[in-house]
């Protein structure tokens, strides 16, 4: 379950942004992208999930084990929270059970409707989602906005768990989550400079 | 799938008037029709298949917007795009999902309505005929519609611009099924080529659909 | 040296430049040439009087208001396959003058038919397969501009223009359908590419048609120059604030 990218370029708004990025994540490796904001961790998490292309290089990863989380929780607020976990049990083919409601402390609120929920209750919705996923790989866009520690803590206890099953992790995120040994993934010496000839769209303008 | 299907079904209901709303929208065009054109039940007689057709397509605009709309602003259709659902296949259960809340109550109510425009009775069985397999058609062009226009804001407008023109051949031909019937001469190839067209349309379009909704959430 | 290399954006604009000077004289003289002919010497109909000199617009606009949208298949078909972005551009450039050429057809048409039928109007199927075809014009130029990214717009619209022009070419066989069914055996006075054209008719008509299709391929190239110069600009900007 290791996912390799080789000299992977990527663009946003018509224009390459990051370029020549190479990592291995290896099998119970979590990886942190670290870089400020625009450096485009959202944009190479986006194209590792196959949302958008690649403007070249490649990846070597088995994409059905690859589950990407996004800002958005994707949470229907209509639905209630077991109904919303249930739904993505049935699509992944996997069994729903009351352990992944507890393990992100959201037993007791199972047959509330998700629209009454706080946004910290509904951000633990949505990674309860990651729990029901078969899937190795997971790709997280800031997984942990508007969560407290608390809730940090949980959800840290979830990933240590899920590399000790033999899975892996790429998550973008500005804070500490207190997993033992990470390596951190800095994505700054990849960006393009403004005036370097570019393979951009845009750039067969100019 | 069929789990995507059930949750937009339960949506619908849930969000009140998934199955209302078309349908009290196509009684109030059915209702408006006679005081425009006078109520003169020869003339209204004549012109309910056209009327009743033109109301269906109309009330089947109303929820096409939200197909994917709601989906894509609460970042669920990033998530069913990258799961193992084909995207073919989330358009055809968004597609079946809206035929079910509006096109089939509508083909179901439509005899019903027919009455207050003077719809004979042989007409009726036509009438529901034409709708039920033209309806389909109606759904797959609408989510292909809904899927081009889903990153845009307040698309609702333009995705009617761009859905009616493609709804004319399903008019024409299902609108003919339904006033042969009701005149009882014969269907001629009007009914195969209403069938054909659905057929092709539920077959082909989830492909274009599912591209440009590939591309919308690039 | 490949013939895909003049789709480079600058080598278009280097050798449209010096091409489109000739392109649009010729269409000038063409249209110029044709419509005066066409108007001031030739004998009347003697069915039809003055009023069948209306052909000399009405045809020429009609035929490329066709034209128009299927060279906007075809580029629409080169940007999905080889990705060129002039091509895309092309097929942008080229929706509004169609649209203008459909409307020309449709007024002239509509002229046309109040001394011929006696209405400005008739739902006759070639006049309605024409509304229809405006209609579809109008979604795929309201779709480009209502798309902020300019490669998204052109993957969009493209997929439209192809699913477009399916349900176009239905529409034109459905409405031949529906209209047989509503009037049976009338005679349609406007199937003018039926109709065997007398060869005083016809030459001056053959020019114009000759001078519509130049003076749409030089309000195509330059349209697309126009575009091809706006994405420029946009690029810059973008680099600068980078």
């Amino acid at each position: 379950m290791t996912l390799v990218a080789k000299n992977i370029a990527v663009e946003r708004g018509g224009r390459v942004i990051l370029k020549d990025v190479n990592f291995t994540l290896q099998k119970g490796q979590a990886l942190i992208l670290r870089g400020h904001n625009g450096i485009g961790k959202t944009t190479l998490l986006r194209s590792l999930a196959g949302l958008q292309p690649f403007v070249t290089g490649q990846v070597d990863a088995d994409m059905d084990t690859v589950a990407y989380a996004s800002h958005a929780d994707g949470v229907k607020s209509q639905l209630s929270v077991w109904e919303n976990l249930e739904f993505w049990a049935q699509t992944y083919g996997t069994d729903l059970s009351d352990d992944v409601l507890e393990s992100f402390d959201i037993a007791d609120l199972k047959t509330r409707r998700a629209a009454t929920l706080s946004s910290g209750q509904k951000r633990r919705l949505g990674l309860a989602r990651l729990a029901v996923l078969p899937s190795k790989i997971l790709l997280l866009d800031e997984p942990t906005i508007s969560l407290d520690a608390a809730s940090v803590r949980l959800f840290a206890d979830f990933i240590t768990a899920h590399l000790a099953k033999g899975g892996s992790a790429l998550i973008a995120t500005h804070i500490d989550l207190g997993l033992p040994d990470v390596e951190e993934l800095d994505l700054s010496p990849f960006v393009t400079s403004a005036d370097a000839p570019n393979d951009g769209f845009d750039e067969a303008f100019i | 799938m069929i789990a995507l299907l059930r949750r937009d079904l339960r949506l619908a209901i849930r969000a009140g008037g998934g199955f209302g709303l078309a349908l009290a929208f196509f009684l109030i065009v059915v209702v408006l029709v006679p005081f425009g054109v006078g109520a003169d039940m020869a003339v209204l007689g004549r012109v309910a298949a056209g009327v009743l057709w033109t109301g269906a397509i109309l009330a089947c605009l109303l929820s096409l917007d939200r197909m994917f709309a709601l989906d894509f602003e609460d970042g669920s259709l990033e998530l069913l795009v990258t799961s193992p659902l084909p995207t073919e296949g989330i358009v055809l259960a968004k597609a079946a999902a809206h035929w079910i809340t509006t096109g089939l109550p509508l083909s179901l109510a439509a005899p019903v309505l027919g009455i207050l425009l003077n719809l004979p009775p042989h007409g009726a069985v036509w009438m529901v005929i034409s709708l039920l397999v033209g309806t389909p058609a109606l759904s797959i062009i609408g989510a292909f519609g809904a899927a081009l226009t889903v990153g845009i804001k307040r698309g609702g407008l333009l995705l009617s611009i761009l859905v009616l023109p493609m709804y004319v051949p399903t008019l024409i031909f299902g609108a003919e099924v339904a006033r042969r019937g009701s005149e009882g001469v014969a269907l001629g190839s009007s009914l195969v080529m209403l069938c054909a067209i659905s057929l092709l349309a539920v077959g082909l379009l989830p492909f274009a659909a599912s591209k440009v909704l590939r591309i919308n959430l690039k | 040296m490949s013939i895909w290399e003049y789709a480079n954006p600058l080598k278009f604009l280097n050798w449209t430049t010096k091409v489109l000077p000739w392109v649009a004289g010729c269409a000038a003289v063409c249209v110029s040439v044709g419509l005066i002919w066409g108007f001031f010497f030739t004998p009347d109909d003697y069915r039809q009087g003055s009023t069948v000199k209306i052909i000399y617009l009405h045809v020429p606009a009609a035929l490329m208001a066709i034209n128009a949208w299927l060279m906007m298949l075809v580029a629409s078909l080169i940007w999905l396959v080889r990705r060129h972005h002039v091509s895309a551009l092309a097929a942008k450039a080229a929706a509004p003058v169609g649209v203008v050429f459909t409307l020309v057809a449709l007024f002239t048409g509509a002229i046309w038919g109040k001394p011929m039928w006696g209405a400005y109007w008739a739902w006759d199927p070639r006049l309605t397969s024409f509304l229809i075809l405006f209609l579809f014009y109008l979604g795929y130029m309201a779709l480009w501009s209502a798309i902020e990214d300019a490669d998204t717009a052109a993957d969009l619209t493209s997929v439209l223009c192809m699913v477009g022009s399916v349900f176009a070419l239905l529409s034109r066989y459905a409405v031949n359908f529906w209209n047989q069914g509503l009037h049976q055996g009338t005679s349609v006075p406007v199937a003018t590419g039926e109709r065997t054209v007398a060869d005083v008719f016809f030459v001056p008509l053959l020019i114009s048609m000759v001078g519509f299709g130049l003076m749409f391929l030089a309000l195509v190239l330059l349209r697309t120059q126009t575009e091809i110069r706006k994405r420029r600009a946009a690029a810059l900007i973008a680099r600068e604030t980078t």
